[in-house]
C-alpha cells in the first residue's frame, strides 16, 4: 500500500492529461439546501393552490346555508392579518440581527415573532370556535368545506411553524449561530414568509371577496 | 379489562376478529404461505445473525447506491404481489361465462383490481424507477452522494411503509373496491363505509411524501452537485430525463396529496366537498387527481426514455443520435404533460371546445415522442449494434411502444373515445404503454446496470428467455383486449353472458400465463447469475465499453464513488476519458467527505405505518400517540448536529490499490 502512495503514478503520460480529467484537490459542491427548501414551498403552494382552486369552485355552493357576507367578521380577520404580517417583520428583524451576529436579539425577535403567530393561531382557533357554535361548521356546505379546509390548512401551517421556531430557538440558544443554525434559521424565514404570502392571498380571496353579495 | 366494550372500541377503533378473512380460503390459504416463508426468512436472518448486518450496512444506510438497490428490490417484491393479482383477474375472465361464476366473488374480485393498479404503479413503477435514478444519476454526474443523503434514507421507508399498509390490507380487512382512482362517490363514506379506501389513502398519503422528497432531493443533486465542467448540455441523457421526471413529480404530487386529504376529510370529518348535496362537486375530484395523474404517467415514462437512450448508444457503438433533440423533446414533454388531463375523462360532458383542445394537445405529445424514436433509429443506423439482453427489451419497446401509441392517438380523438371509454381497449392500449414503454424499460435498465451494482453480469441466456417469454405473453395478452375493447367489452367485470367472447379471454389468460413464466425466468436469472457470478465477473467497472461516467468506477463502486472528482468534457464523459488517454490515478489520495448513516429514517416511516394504521381503524389514542412520536423523533433528530464523517486516506488508498491489482490480475 505504501508503495502505491510513495510511487509516482505508474507511466503517467503527463500530469496535464490527468489534470484534464479529474481534480487532485477535494471538491465541494454547492450546498443544495436553500435551493431543496426552495422548492419544497413551491410543492406546498401547489397544495394551497389546490385548496384555492377547490374554493374558487365551491366558495359559492352555500347548500341553502349562509354566506361569506353573512358570516365574515372583518375587524376581527383584519386584526388577524396584522398580527401575522407584524410577525413577518419581526422574524426579518431577527434576521438582520443574526447578520449581525448578535445572538440574544435574534431569540427576542423570534419570541416576539413566535407569540404574535399564536395570537394569530388563537384568534383563528376563536373565529372557527364560533363559526362552529352558530351551525356554521365545515359539514353544513361545500362553501363551509372549503373554507374551513383552506383556512385551517393555513393555520395548521403556522402551528407547525411555531413548533419549529421553538425548536430553532432551543438550538440557537445552545450552539448559538454557527453556519448550520444560520441555514436552518434562513429556511424557517422562507417558511413564514410564504405562510404570509398565501394569507394575503387567503384573505383578499376567500375574506374580502367572500363578503361581497 | 377487556369486558369494557366502550374501552375495547376507543383501543381498537372498528378493528375486530372479524377483519381477519378466515372464512376467504384464497386469502386465508395466502396468509399462512407468506405467514411461513417470513417465518423461515426471518428465522434464517437471526439464525446467520445478519440483523445487525443489514441494520448498519443497509436499512440505516444513507449511500445512495445502498437505497436505490432497495428500493429495486422492493419494486421486484411488489410486482409480484401485483402480478397474482393480475394472474387471478385473467383466470376469472377466462372462466366466468354464464352459469360458471368463476372462483372470485365480486367484492374480492374489485379489491383485486383496486389493488392491481395501485400496486403496479405506486409500488412497482414508482420504486423500480425512483431505484435506478437514485443509483444511477449520481454515478452519472460524478457526485458522491445525492444532495440530502438522511432524507432519501427516510423516502426509502416512507415508501415501504406505504407498501406495508396495502400488504395488510390483504389480511387485517380489505383493501378499496373502488378502482385505482378511488372516484367519489363511490369511494364517499356512504358507498364505501369500511376500511379499503382508508388503506388506500393512508398508503398513498405516506408513500406520497417519500416520493415527493425524494424528487426535491433528485432536483437538487442534479442542479447542484454536478462534476466541473457539466454543464447542462453534457449532462447524460438518462441525467436529463431523471431532472425532468422529478420536475414532474414535485409539480403533481402535491395535488395528489390535496385531492386525497380532502377525500378523507369527507370521509373522516363529513365535509362535503365530493358529496351528492350540499354543494360537493365529484367531478372536481376527477379533476384534481388527473391533474396529478396524467404527469405521473410521464414521470414513470421519461426515465425509461432516458434508459433507452444509454442503452442504444451503448450498443451500437455510436454517439446518441441527436442529444439535444432528445434533451428538448424530453423538456417538451414534461411541459405538455401538465395539459392534457381532460382526455381521461372525456365523457364527462364539458363540451365541444374544451374536449377539442385537449384533444389536440394529447395527440401534440406524440410529436415529440416520435422524434425520440427517430432518434433511437437513427443512433442505430450504421451502428455496430450488439445484441445483448439489454438491447433486445429496447428493440421489443420500439415496436411494441409505437402500436401502443398509436393507440393512444386514437383515444385522444374525443368522438372515437366516446366509443371506446371505460373499455378493454383503454386497457389494452395503457398495458401496452405501460408494459411495453415502462416495464421493458426497467428491464433493459436493471440489465443493464446490474453489473455496476454487484459487480457481475446478468446471465444473459435466462434474460433472453425472460424477454421473449414477456414479449410474446405481452401480445398474447393484450391484443385480444384491444378487439374485445371495439366488440365493446367494458372494463372491471367479473363475469360475462356471451359465450362467443370467451376464447378472446382463453387466449389472454395464456399470455398472462406465458408473462408469468417470464417472471419466473428473470428469478432464475438472478439465481443462475449469482452462482455463476464469478465466470461472470466485471472486474473492469466497464463491462459494456460504456459512454457515461458510471463506468469509469469500480463495479460495484467504492462507498465514495470516485477517487477524485472527474472532470467533464463532453456530454458521453467516460468515452472522452477512454478515447483521450486518461490514466487512473493510483496516488495523491486525500480523505473524503461522506455523510453519515442514521436510523431516524426508518424510525419515522415505522412510526407513520402505525399511525397510518391506527387512522384506518379508527383507534384514535394510538393515533395520535403515535403522531405525537414522530413529532418528537423527527425534532430529536434535527438535534443531531454530527451528520458527517471522512474516510481517511489510507482507506482510500487502500480501497483503490485493491482495484489496481484486480485490473492487473485481469486485464
Amino acid at each position: 500500500m505504501s508503495e502505491i502512495t510513495a510511487s509516482a503514478p505508474a507511466g503517467a503520460p503527463g500530469a496535464s492529461a490527468s489534470a484534464r480529467f479529474y481534480l487532485r484537490e477535494e471538491h465541494h459542491p454547492e450546498n443544495g439546501t436553500l435551493l431543496g427548501f426552495w422548492l419544497y414551498l413551491m410543492s406546498d403552494c401547489l397544495v394551497f393552490a389546490c385548496l384555492f382552486a377547490v374554493y374558487a369552485v365551491l366558495g359559492r355552493s352555500y347548500a341553502a346555508g349562509p354566506s361569506g357576507a353573512d358570516l365574515f367578521d372583518l375587524p376581527l380577520v383584519a386584526v388577524n392579518t396584522s398580527m401575522l404580517l407584524l410577525s413577518s417583520i419581526t422574524y426579518g428583524f431577527a434576521m438582520l440581527e443574526m447578520q449581525r451576529n448578535r445572538l440574544r436579539p435574534v431569540l427576542a425577535w423570534l419570541a416576539v415573532t413566535g407569540l404574535l403567530g399564536a395570537v394569530f393561531i388563537g384568534l383563528e382557533l376563536y373565529e372557527f370556535a364560533h363559526l362552529i357554535h352558530e351551525g356554521a361548521g365545515p359539514q353544513r356546505s361545500a362553501f363551509l368545506s372549503s373554507f374551513f379546509t383552506l383556512v385551517g390548512t393555513h393555520g395548521l401551517h403556522v402551528t407547525f411553524g411555531i413548533v419549529w421556531l421553538v425548536t430553532l430557538m432551543v438550538q440557537v440558544s445552545r450552539r448559538g449561530l454557527g453556519p448550520e443554525n444560520r441555514r436552518r434559521l434562513m429556511c424557517l424565514s422562507m417558511f413564514w414568509h410564504f405562510l404570509d404570502v398565501v394569507w394575503i392571498g387567503v384573505f383578499t380571496f376567500v375574506y374580502l371577496m367572500g363578503s361581497l353579495p | 379489562m377487556f369486558d369494557n366494550p366502550d374501552l375495547t372500541k376507543l383501543i381498537f377503533g372498528r378493528l375486530t376478529w372479524e377483519a381477519i378473512p378466515f372464512h376467504e380460503p384464497i386469502l386465508l390459504a395466502t396468509f399462512i404461505a407468506v405467514a411461513i416463508g417470513g417465518m423461515a426468512i426471518l428465522g434464517a436472518l437471526t439464525y446467520y445473525r445478519a440483523w445487525g448486518y443489514l441494520w448498519r450496512e443497509w436499512f440505516t444506510s444513507i449511500d445512495h447506491k445502498k437505497i436505490g438497490i432497495m428500493y429495486v428490490i422492493l419494486g421486484l417484491v411488489m410486482l409480484l404481489r401485483g402480478f397474482s393479482d393480475a394472474i387471478m383477474m385473467r383466470l376469472q375472465q377466462a372462466v366466468a361465462f354464464g352459469d360458471n361464476l368463476g372462483y372470485l366473488p365480486p367484492h374480492h374480485y374489485d379489491q383485486i383490481f383496486t389493488a392491481h393498479g395501485v400496486i403496479m404503479i405506486f409500488f412497482v413503477a414508482m420504486p423500480l424507477v425512483t431505484g435506478l435514478m437514485n443509483y444511477v444519476v449520481p454515478l452519472q454526474i460524478g457526485a458522491r452522494d445525492v444532495a440530502f443523503p438522511f432524507l432519501n434514507n427516510f423516502s426509502f421507508w416512507m415508501t415501504t411503509s406505504g407498501a406495508a399498509l396495502v400488504m395488510m390490507s390483504l389480511f387485517v380487512g380489505e383493501f378499496a373496491r373502488t378502482g385505482w382512482l378511488a372516484y367519489p362517490p363511490l369511494s364517499g363514506i356512504a358507498y364505501s363505509p369500511d376500511v379499503g379506501v382508508d388503506y388506500y389513502i393512508w398508503s398513498l398519503q405516506i408513500a406520497g411524501i417519500g416520493t415527493l422528497l425524494s424528487g426535491i432531493n433528485l432536483i437538487a443533486t442534479i442542479v447542484k452537485m454536478r462534476a466541473p465542467g457539466m454543464g447542462l448540455m453534457k449532462m447524460p441523457v438518462f441525467t436529463w430525463t431523471a431532472l425532468c421526471t422529478n420536475v414532474l413529480i414535485v409539480a403533481a404530487f402535491p395535488v395528489l396529496t390535496a385531492v386525497l386529504a380532502l377525500l378523507s376529510l369527507d370521509r373522516y370529518a363529513g365535509t362535503n366537498f365530493f358529496s351528492n348535496d350540499f354543494g360537493g362537486n365529484a367531478m372536481m375530484y376527477v379533476n384534481l387527481i388527473w391533474i396529478w395523474g396524467h404527469p405521473e404517467v410521464y414521470i414513470l415514462v421519461l426515465p425509461v426514455f432516458g434508459i433507452f437512450s444509454e442503452v442504444v448508444a451503448t450498443f451500437s457503438r455510436k454517439k446518441l443520435f441527436g442529444y439535444a433533440s432528445m434533451v428538448y423533446a424530453t423538456v417538451v414533454i414534461t411541459i405538455l404533460s401538465y395539459l392534457v388531463w381532460l382526455h381521461h375523462f372525456f365523457t364527462m360532458g364539458s363540451g365541444a371546445s374544451v374536449n377539442s383542445f385537449f384533444g389536440i394537445t394529447t395527440m401534440i405529445i406524440s410529436i415529440p415522442t416520435g422524434a425520440k424514436i427517430f432518434n433511437w433509429l437513427f443512433t442505430m443506423y450504421r451502428g455496430r449494434i450488439k445484441f445483448e439482453v439489454p438491447m433486445l427489451w429496447t428493440i421489443g419497446f420500439m415496436v411494441t411502444f409505437v402500436i401502443g401509441g398509436m393507440t393512444g392517438v386514437l383515444l385522444a380523438v374525443p368522438p372515437a373515445d366516446f366509443v371506446l371509454h371505460n373499455s378493454l381497449f383503454l386497457i389494452a392500449h395503457f398495458h401496452n404503454v405501460i408494459i411495453g414503454g415502462v416495464l421493458f424499460g426497467l428491464m433493459a435498465g436493471i440489465t443493464y446496470w446490474f453489473p455496476k451494482a454487484f459487480g457481475y453480469k446478468l446471465d444473459p441466456f435466462w434474460g433472453k428467455c425472460s424477454f421473449w417469454f414477456w414479449l410474446i405473453g405481452f401480445y398474447l395478452a393484450f391484443m385480444p383486449l384491444y378487439v374485445l375493447g371495439l366488440m365493446g367489452v367494458t372494463r372491471r367485470l367479473s363475469h360475462f353472458e356471451d359465450p362467443s367472447l370467451q376464447i378472446w379471454f382463453q387466449i389472454a389468460a395464456f399470455g398472462a400465463f406465458l408473462i408469468a413464466l417470464g417472471i419466473l425466468s428473470f428469478l432464475i436469472q438472478l439465481v443462475v447469475s449469482f452462482r455463476r457470478r464469478e465466470s461472470l465477473r466485471d472486474t473492469t467497472g466497464d463491462p459494456w465499453n460504456g459512454r457515461t461516467l458510471e463506468w469509469s468506477t469500480a463495479s460495484p463502486p467504492p462507498a465514495y464513488n470516485f477517487a477524485f472528482t472527474p472532470r467533464v468534457h463532453d456530454s458521453d464523459a467516460w468515452w472522452d476519458m477512454k478515447k483521450h488517454g486518461y490514466v487512473r490515478p493510483q496516488a495523491g489520495f486525500i480523505p473524503i467527505h461522506m455523510p453519515r448513516n442514521t436510523g431516524a429514517g426508518i424510525v419515522l416511516a415505522a412510526l407513520s405505518t402505525v399511525c397510518g394504521f391506527a387512522l384506518i381503524w379508527h383507534m384514535w389514542p394510538l393515533a395520535a400517540l403515535s403522531f405525537a412520536a414522530l413529532l418528537a423523533v423527527a425534532i430529536g433528530h434535527t438535534f443531531n448536529y454530527q451528520r458527517d464523517y471522512h474516510i481517511p486516506a489510507d482507506e482510500v488508498v487502500r480501497v483503490e490499490g485493491e482495484r489496481t491489482r484486480l485490473l492487473a490480475n485481469h486485464v
